[in-house]
């Protein structure tokens, strides 16, 4: 607990409280959304904070998901700072608009606390959401800790708001294993301390009477072609706006996160790879095999729009083979674990040629513990020592 | 379509937004066309319906005197500006006289 006086106070907080506190810390002009499981407590803290004088935005209740995007959309397009978080069938709802948000190159941020998708109806959670929202031109960051769902909400602002950039962000994280569960975080004693570093500076287009402009026209097929090709520009360029903001927050406030993250980075030539909250118990199972002699390197991807493919390529350089645990199926797709389909045709980009094992685990929140992520390893090395490259996803822990 | 007097991706508003006001005028939405209609000036009566009914409008009323084959003399003429007419043939249906040809265009 540091002093009063000082920048921060540490606090308990669950991911959702967190993401509710990045939200008012940035100063967020209008938020507009929808219930649903397990985002909820999101936007109820967020109400609370304008209610109590905390935050000065306008909240807006919608009806469904569909309606809270298409506010987010309206408000950004008047020049608000703008936010909404959501979860799985939310998500789903508001598809087509997260092409809208994207294509008229506004800077929404938005949180998704991940769950499984319906059916069968889960509100559990995994990446299934997330992973559906692809190709939506949305920056996706994906975090795991509280922590570092607060400082992303707020880094999210300063890379949408980049002229160069200019497309909406998304923060995810885990639903329930993160949304629900209380970690200490460091929050700002005032958030003024951010004023600098995401200045309102309204960098993109908006409504105006004294300059009238039309959003949303049509664009006819010798005109589209080369909208779609200012949002590839814009996604290559944002990597570098991400790992600046990133940078300018490490040094501005002491915490920062890079694009990947390391976890026993000396330690050897095989390498496990996930994403969001599930990292802490590959990091804690790498604890455990190091004890026992087996040597494993954890790499945890932050960020997976724009991929972060030239910093995943330095590390695939020096391995042997990778392990890839998703927790999310791409029905029908070559590899079914999305990360590790992507992981490999990064392989073949660059010609590495290493056995790369795709695994799928806690899907539908499918408890996975130390020990499964240890099984995993020791089966993919096992099939690695023999030889065995195997083209089809290995679904861990599923009853046969 | 030449895509040599088209802009490149660069020089374009980001996202599709049109930035300049009232430059509809610049684009001619007469090329949409499928049946050109083409007002007889003998049989129009001058009653402007047509005028009234157009959504465009491109219906626009002359200053130029017509004398038609029965004698009689009108002070202005009634033409469709087919640089905006995108031939809906609205004009055709609620002309009284049936005085407005409608006719298939051969581009």
């Amino acid at each position: 607990m540091r002093d009063a006086n000082e920048m921060w106070r540490r606090i308990p907080l669950n991911s959702n409280y967190a993401a509710a506190y990045g939200a008012k810390d940035s100063d967020v002009d209008v938020v507009a959304a929808y219930p649903i499981t397990p985002q909820t407590p999101v936007v109820e803290r967020i109400a609370d904070f304008i209610a109590n004088g905390e935050l000065n935005a306008e909240m807006i209740h919608v009806e469904s998901e569909h309606s809270a995007m298409s506010a987010c959309i309206g408000a950004a397009s008047a020049g608000a700072r703008t936010f909404t978080a959501t979860s799985a069938q939310g998500l789903e709802l508001m598809h087509e608009l997260l092409h809208i948000a994207s294509g008229l190159r506004l800077p929404i941020v938005m949180t998704i606390a991940s769950r499984a998708l319906s059916a069968p109806l889960s509100i559990w959670g995994d990446y299934s959401d997330v992973i559906n929202v692809r190709d939506t031109s949305w920056i996706i960051l994906i975090a795991s800790s509280a922590q570092e769902v607060y400082d992303s909400v707020i880094q999210a602002y300063k890379i949408a708001e980049d002229p160069d950039v200019l497309l909406p962000v998304m923060v995810a994280y885990d639903g329930f294993m993160m949304s629900h569960t209380y970690e200490p975080v460091y929050v700002a004693n005032n958030s003024e301390i951010f004023k600098d570093y995401i200045p309102k500076k309204r960098s993109w287009t908006v409504l105006d009477i004294e300059k009238p402009i039309t959003m949303g026209a049509v664009a006819n097929p010798d005109w589209y072609y080369e909208f779609k090709y200012q949002q590839v520009v814009a996604m290559e360029k944002s990597y570098d706006a991400i790992k600046n903001a990133d940078k300018e927050f490490g040094k501005r406030y002491g915490r920062s996160y890079g694009v990947i993250e390391s976890y026993n980075l000396d330690g050897g030539k095989i390498g496990v790879l996930t994403y969001g909250g599930l990292f802490g118990t590959v990091m804690e199972a790498i604890d455990y095999m190091n004890k026992e002699g087996i040597k494993v390197t954890g790499i945890r991807l932050r960020l997976f729009r724009p991929f972060p493919s030239n910093d995943i390529k330095e590390f695939l350089k020096d391995l042997k083979t990778l392990i890839v645990i998703d927790r999310a199926i791409s029905f029908g797709a070559p590899i079914e674990g999305p990360i590790a389909m992507e992981i490999s045709a990064l392989a073949y980009r660059e010609s590495i040629d290493i056995p790369i094992y795709s695994y799928i685990a806690s899907v539908g929140q499918r408890t996975t513990t130390e020990e499964d992520i240890i099984g995993i390893v020791k089966d993919a090395i096992s099939l690695f020592e023999r030889g065995k490259r195997v083209t089809k996803s290995i679904y861990w822990g599923v009853r046969q | 379509m030449s895509n040599k007097r088209l802009l490149g991706w660069k020089s374009i508003p980001l996202g599709g937004s049109i930035v300049e006001p009232g430059n509809s005028v610049q684009r001619p939405t007469g090329d949409w066309r499928v049946f050109k209609p083409i007002i007889n000036q003998d049989k129009c009566v001058r009653c402007l319906l047509c005028w009234i009914y157009c959504p465009e409008p491109s219906i626009y009323i002359i200053d130029r005197p017509y004398k038609t084959s029965t004698g009689r003399e009108w002070k202005f003429s009634v033409e469709v500006d087919y640089n905006f007419c995108k031939g809906c043939g609205i004009c055709v249906e609620e002309c009284p006289v049936k005085a407005i040809d409608f006719v298939e265009e051969v581009r």
